[in-house]
Formats: C-alpha cells, structure tokens, sequence
C-alpha cells in the first residue's frame, strides 16, 4: 500500500475583497506588461489608447513622475530627467557598475563618502530629475504605473502578483524585484522565470506536450530553457542564458558604429565627449535603425550632438554583420544548455520565441538554422511572458492542476582556501531544494569561520558574483580540521537562497536571508517606505491585518472540521460554547479589527483544549485496542522492508 | 539534505502505532500521514528515506516512468505553489516537503547516485572507502586511455567514438550492478558502482570536449 495517503489540500478559497485582483506582471527592462486570466484565458491589460505596452520609462520632471510613454516623450525635453532600462542595474553594487564603465547612459551617484568601507557594496544610485535614486525605487514607479493601468482597465486594485524576472537573474537581483514590489505595495506570488512563463502560456492555450526549448532574447537579458510539457506538468530540464546580454547591446554596436563614421567625417572634434543626455538620444536612434531595418532593407538616421549634425546610413546586411557576434553569444547558449538537459536539437519539439529583439531578422534566422525548425510565433512575443504569469497568477490564488517545475539557473557556492569556490547547489538544480556540505577550521584554536556566499560558475571567487558574507563566532577552540561546520544551501520556490551554518558539536548555528550585499538592509527598506509613502503605515496594518485574518479562518476551519469528526466527544453546553467562541472569531473578521481577530483566535484555541485533549485520548485508545477507523493510518511498514 | 537514510529506514516500530496530534486541529493523526484526514492540513514532514518518500520499492532496478509519475504526484500534492495564499506554517511545511521530494528525485533517477544510496541502506561500506579512491587497475587503465583519446581527438567524429564506447560501458556496468544487487553480493555491487562513477566522470569530459570542437568549427 501507499506509505503516504495524500489528501487533497482542500482549496479553500481565502476571504478577499471583491475589488482586489491578483495580475500577472511582465517588467521588462524595455517595456512592462500586466495581464489577468479568469478561468484559465488569460488577456493583456491596454492604456486608455489601446497600448498593451508600457515602456520601462520613468521621468521626475518638476511637475511630478511620470511613467511609460509620456516620460520617454519627456526625454526629448529634458534626458536628464528620465531613466531607461533600470532593469538592468537591478541588484547590482556600486563596483558593478564601475565595472561596466562609461559605457551606461545613466549619471551614477557617487557613494556618499561618509557611509565608510561599506559605501562601495551599497546600492547604485543614479542621479535623475536632480535627486539620487536606486533601481529599486525607480521599478517601483513603474509597478505603480502597472497599478494605475489596472485599476483603471479593471476598477480593481491590485494587491497579489506573479512577477516575471530573467532565469539568469542573480539572488540579488531576484530580492531587488520583491522589495521593488513592497515599495509599490504589491504582495508578490511568486517570482516567476520569464521563459518558464513563456511556456506556461504556450502550453495551456495550444495544449503543447513534449520538449519544448524557450528562446527569450529581451532588451537587457538572454535566457535559454528546454522544458518538458506532459500533463499539465511544465519541467524546466535545464536553463542557460546571460543576464547582461539584450537588445539594448544591439543597440549600442549600432550607436558605435555611428559614433566611429561621425568621427571619420568630423574629424578630431567628432571625439568630444557626449553627455548622458546626448549619449541617450544617440541609443535612440539606433534602436529606431534596429527596428526600421527589421522590415527595411536600408535606412538613414541623424546625429545631433555637441553642436555638429551627421547623417549616417545603414542596411540590413551592414547591421547582420555588426551584431552577429552578439546573435552567436546566444546560439553558444542554446547549445550548452541543449548539452546540460542532455537532449539534441533534434529533441526539440518546437522552439518559442520571446521578447522584442527576436524581431531582428537574423536572430529569428540564425534560432532556426540552430534548431533545425521554425520557431512558433503563435502568440505574440511581446505579451507571451505576461500571459504565462498572469496564468500562474490566477493558478496560486483560485487553484489549478497545473504544476511549474523550475530550477535553479546559476551554481551557488562558498569560497574556500586560495580563493577557489566550492559549489553546494549546482545549476540546474530542481527547486525547492536545499543542500549541505561539511567544512572544517584550518588553524588550532580557531573559533570563527567566514563564510563567503558566491553565484555562478566559475573556479575562482572574484569571478563569480559575491552574494553575502557572514561569520559564524562562537566555534569552541579545537586542533585544525576537527571542528565540523554544516552549512545548508535553502533555495526556495523563488529562487531566492537563504544559507545557514551551524557547527555540529556545540550547535551554535547562524542564518542569513542572503540579501544584504547588493540588497537594502531592513533599515534602508523601512526609511524608503516611509519616504515614499504617505500611507507606509496604512499599508503595514493591512498586511497584519490579512496575515491574522488567514490564521483566523485557519483555525475556525480546523475547529469546525474537528467538530465535524469527533463532535459526540462534548456536552450539549461544552457545543454550545465552542460553536459561540468559532462565532466570535468569525464575526471579527468580518469587522476587520486586528485586535479582535487575535484576541478571538487564542480564546477559541485555549476554549477547545479540553476537547482537543478528548479527541487524543480517543485516537490512542482507538489505536491501542485496534480499532481501524478512517482518521488512524496504519503506520506503514517502512519502504526499505518492502 | 537527505537525514542519515539508515536511521529513518530501521526506526521502524509497526507493532506500536504512534498517535500524532495534528498543529492545526488539535485531533488525532498516524506519525505517516502528510495531510491531517479530519481539517486538511499539511503536515511537518517525517521520515526522509528517500524510496518511501517518493512510494516506490528499495531496488536498483527502477521504473523510471513509475518514479516520475510518482514523483510529479507528489509534488501536485506538495509544492509551495499549492500553498501561496495559506497561513505562514502551512507554507514553511509544503516547502519542506517539496524540497524532500526533489532531494530524493534526484538520488532515485540517477544510476550512480540511486546504487551508493542503496549500498548505504544496506550498511555496505563504500569501495575504497571513505575517499573513494579507485584501486580497480582496469578502471585506472581506461580512465587514463580515454583521456589520451580524448586529448588527442580532433574531430567531433573522433569524440562522438569515444562517447560511443563509453556509452557501451556504461550499459555493461549498469547491467552488472543490476545483477550484482539482485545477488545481494554487495562487496561487487560497490565495487561495479565506483566503476560507474568513474565512467560517467569520463562521459561528461567526453561530452564537454565535443561541445568545445563543436563551437571551434
């Protein structure tokens, strides 16, 4: 027989306000999306103009922000108040940045001098609209724009969504994306990997079965992932990608390619530097290039900068060239993540494309000579990953048979002696998963150890992505290698990892949320709410005020099941309390008050600790005395002794 | 991470049924039942041996097809998707449960992994113990052959031979190991698991050498 008897979990359909509504969100680093399925048909939410996209634009104009659209007509007017692809800062540090060079069109801040040795792990802030903002402040403006759209489309606000990230998005950028969120007072489903969404909206609208691989070429991100489809069950089999490679590098090879004809015609002064604002406008007339010659064959674009304008032509095999080496970067992908699941191209049994720059004839061309086949285009590439969240977003709240089993896409690891890493969960690693590696002190008397949390696959630590740093004190004093420290790897349904180190003989053990290193400390988080929200309060009690809530109900629902099951235990009066204390607790819920709700749910726990006590006493007589009755398994005999 | 597998595998006591109490309801359960039959809720997850958990019999040779029906079965049951609008509780136990399943998914699917944990079941101690050294001569004379070959292979055709053979030597040892459990002859069955391990070692590096002459041409 079964050793487990599975019950259905019993979808109780939680108590929400009718005027809320869990959405699907696509944040994209070039534009954003939000959808809503009722009854598994999911549809992309439209502007009052009809626009199912919003560009991923903020401005801080002096008459307020604005988002979408009307902030990148604001680039024309003023470029230094508006920020494009801040995507692509998500997570990272002010070092990243450093890293990347002159070569991003924002105005970094420079870290504040007085913050000390932590100034340069702390959070990028870009200088925009004359105030020093972080990415994670600048995609809440747009969740709000996203909140906007759907109250107005829906008269809903929007409280519960699945975000959509890239499946190459680090730990740090995953948690900026939540906090982004809990800025903009979203509660997030669930993080959910972009392609693994792609397929979600395939699969359910075109019934798909069988191997599946989801080429997702955005503006900022490239992700690769074969999935299997069989049953209602989405299995991503393995996931590559790179999470700094987009349309927007497109964008700058043409923009260079400019830059170097404007310097043959104007000679020396063609190399004065531009601004920020000018360097913009020089990416937007390479996208316009870009996504002229998906459909021309030839075009001409104008340079305005420094006082000197210049004409540039270009067509579409002098574009091929420039950009193929960025089209090959995404085609190595393709074929060592074909590798990792272990199938051939051959396996494949259609390719989906995703995302804006698979519109650029040769990637869709180069995607179809690789995988021998033409990719599926059925649904629209731009709306595809929010129809696929919006399907998961309706699935976690209402219920689904549907079932999403995704990884994790980059190895995590700790560093250890000589700078090497020593990997705990490998990529593509099914998720939840959590791992543990031993590790030991190198010196006698040793009674601290750091433990330094990277990502990514390379040997080296400085190659790969530091996550978080702890220590873990309090080791007793013990000869090198004889201390035993367990440090456990918990990746959650996220992707988000929390790490916890504990040494085995004393149990003195630690715990991070790893967070902290790119992240906004809990600090940083409370003074950003209370900073940009009026209501940050408001907002507090009504997330109490529902966590109380769903504990309530949880226990008046266990409370009526166990009086469904053993009521005969009471007395006619001993009834009649309990079934006035479960209406007690429902009727402060129905008023709403925090207080009550909690005052309510511990007298009805310590009013039916009699009866509960009754109730055991009754299964373990049962038990004893052999009766078989349908709450008692059997305890199983044990699998090994099968 | 999997618990010590032979400690949950033999604390074994089905002469002495044990009465839970359920966290939710407060009323009577079995230790082996994950979801209370009286109020539905999950419950904290018990025993971690990894073919119980995932419902199918302790043997090497497994029904891959059954294992992962099984396996998604579960997972339908468990996943914290299942759980995104309940209490804080309930979601911290349908993740661990989840995570037990994926653990013991991975263990049970791969041939290398599902025969040294049922050499651990079993209490057999590893083939060259604890380092795992290797110590069979043939399989030291053909890990170094291969790599020879493998350095000197020019041609993805050269490497697709290679891979070839070491696939047939996969097959043999896998049947080998299948027998060699089947006889209970476990002193044989580690020794014929370390081989595997080595083999599959030799295939990945075969498999990455073909991927780089591949991106060459």
């Amino acid at each position: 027989m079964a050793p487990l008897q599975i019950h259905e979990p019993g979808q109780t359909p939680l108590p929400h306000a009718a005027d809320k509504v869990a959405v699907g969100i696509d944040l994209g680093t070039t534009n954003t999306l939000v959808a809503v399925a009722r009854d598994g048909k999911p549809e992309v939410l439209h502007d009052d103009h009809g626009q199912a996209l919003m560009p991923s634009v903020v401005a801080y104009t002096d008459d307020g922000v604005l988002i979408g659209k009307p902030a990148r007509h604001a680039l024309l007017d003023d470029p230094s108040t508006v920020v494009a692809s801040v995507k692509r800062l998500m997570g990272r540090g002010a070092e990243d940045i450093r890293a990347l060079g002159g070569s991003l069109p924002y105005e970094i801040e420079p870290p504040d001098a007085g913050s000390g040795e932590g100034a340069s792990d702390a959070m990028v802030r870009l200088r925009v609209g004359g105030k020093a903002l972080t990415p994670v402040e600048i995609s809440a403006e747009l969740l709000r724009g996203v909140a906007a759209r759907v109250e107005a489309a829906l008269g809903h606000t929007v409280d519960r969504a699945v975000i959509t990230v890239p499946a190459h998005f680090d730990d740090a950028a995953r948690a900026a994306t939540k906090d982004a969120a809990r800025l903009a007072e979203i509660d997030v489903l669930r993080l959910v990997n972009e392609p693994t969404a792609a397929a979600l909206a395939y699969g359910l609208e075109k019934g798909a079965e069988g191997i599946y691989a989801v080429y997702d070429f955005g503006g900022g991100t490239f992700d690769i992932s074969v999935l299997r489809l069989q049953m209602g069950v989405f299995q991503v089999l393995a996931t590559g990608g790179d999470a700094q490679l987009g349309g927007d590098d497109i964008d700058h090879v043409i923009a260079e390619h400019f830059m170097q004809e404007r310097i043959a015609s104007l000679g020396a002064s063609g190399r004065s530097r531009l601004t920020p604002g000018e360097a913009r406008m020089a990416l937007m007339s390479a996208r316009l290039a870009k996504e002229c010659l998906t459909t021309q064959m030839t075009g001409n674009w104008n340079l305005d900068a420094q006082g000197a304008q210049t004409s540039h032509d270009l067509d579409r095999p002098t574009m091929d060239r420039l950009i193929a080496p960025l089209v090959e970067r995404t085609i190595d992908h393709c074929r060592d993540v074909l590798a990792d699941a272990g199938i051939a191209a051959a396996d494949i049994q259609g390719v989906v494309l995703v995302g804006g720059s698979t519109r650029v004839p040769l990637v869709a061309r180069r995607v179809a000579e690789f995988f021998g086949q033409e990719p599926l285009v059925d649904i629209d590439p731009d709306e595809v990953v929010a129809l696929g969240a919006a399907l998961q977003a309706e699935a976690l709240t209402v219920g689904s048979d549907q079932l999403l089993l995704d990884v994790a896409p980059l190895s995590l690891g700790l560093e250890t002696m000589g700078g090497l890493v020593e990997k705990v969960v490998h990529r593509n690693s099914p998720i939840p998963s959590a791992h543990a590696q031993e590790f030991t002190t190198y010196q006698d008397g040793q009674t601290a150890l750091l433990i330094h949390v990277v990502q990514g696959e390379r040997e080296l630590v400085d190659q790969n992505r530091s996550l978080a740093r702890f220590e873990l004190t309090g080791i007793p004093p013990m000869t090198a290698g004889a201390a035993r420290v367990r440090v456990t790897f918990m990746v959650d349904a996220d992707g988000l990892l929390t790490v916890r180190a504990q040494e085995a003989s004393t149990g003195v053990h630690q715990e991070v949320a790893v967070k902290p290193t790119y992240g906004l400390d809990d600090a940083a988080m409370a003074a950003m709410l209370r900073a940009s929200l009026e209501n940050a309060e408001g907002d507090m009690t009504a997330r109490l005020l529902r966590e109380a809530t769903i504990e309530a109900e949880r226990i008046a629902l266990a409370v009526d099941a166990a009086l469904a099951a053993d009521g005969d235990l009471l007395t006619a009066g001993e009834r009649t309390e309990i079934d006035s204390l479960v209406a007690a607790v429902r009727a402060a819920i129905k008023d709403g008050d925090r207080d009550a709700i909690d005052a309510s749910a511990t007298a009805l726990n310590t009013g039916t600790g009699d009866f509960a006590q009754a109730r055991m006493d009754r299964g373990i007589t049962e038990a004893l005395t052999g009766v078989s009755v349908s709450t008692l398994a059997e305890t199983v005999e044990s699998g090994a002794d099968n | 991470m999997s618990a010590n597998p032979s400690e949950s595998a033999h604390g074994d006591d089905s002469t002495n049924p044990v009465i839970h109490q359920c966290w939710s309801c407060q009323g009577p359960l079995g230790l082996s039942l994950a979801f209370c039959p009286t109020c539905d809720a999950i419950q904290p997850p018990g025993r971690t041996e990894h073919f119980a958990q995932l419902d199918v019999r302790p043997t090497f040779d497994i029904d891959l097809a059954e294992l992962e029906r099984k396996y998604f079965g579960l997972q339908r049951a468990f996943h914290p998707d299942r759980f995104a609008t309940k209490s804080a509780q309930e979601q911290e136990y349908s993740l661990r449960h989840a995570t037990n399943l994926n653990d013991a998914f991975k263990v049970l699917k791969s041939p290398v992994l599902r025969a040294e944990y049922l050499l651990e079941l079993k209490g057999a101690p590893p083939a060259g113990g604890h380092e795992k050294t290797v110590n069979d001569e043939d399989v030291l004379m053909e890990a170094m052959e291969t790599r020879e070959a493998l350095a000197d292979a020019e041609t993805p055709a050269d490497v697709d031979a290679i891979l070839a053979r070491a696939d047939a030597g996969i097959r043999e040892c896998t049947e080998a190991l299948s027998a060699a459990f089947g006889n209970s002859d476990l002193v044989a069955a580690a020794a014929l698991t370390l081989r595997l391990t080595y083999l599959h070692k030799l295939d990945d590096e075969a498999a990455q050498r073909a991927r780089i002459l591949a991106r060459a041409s």
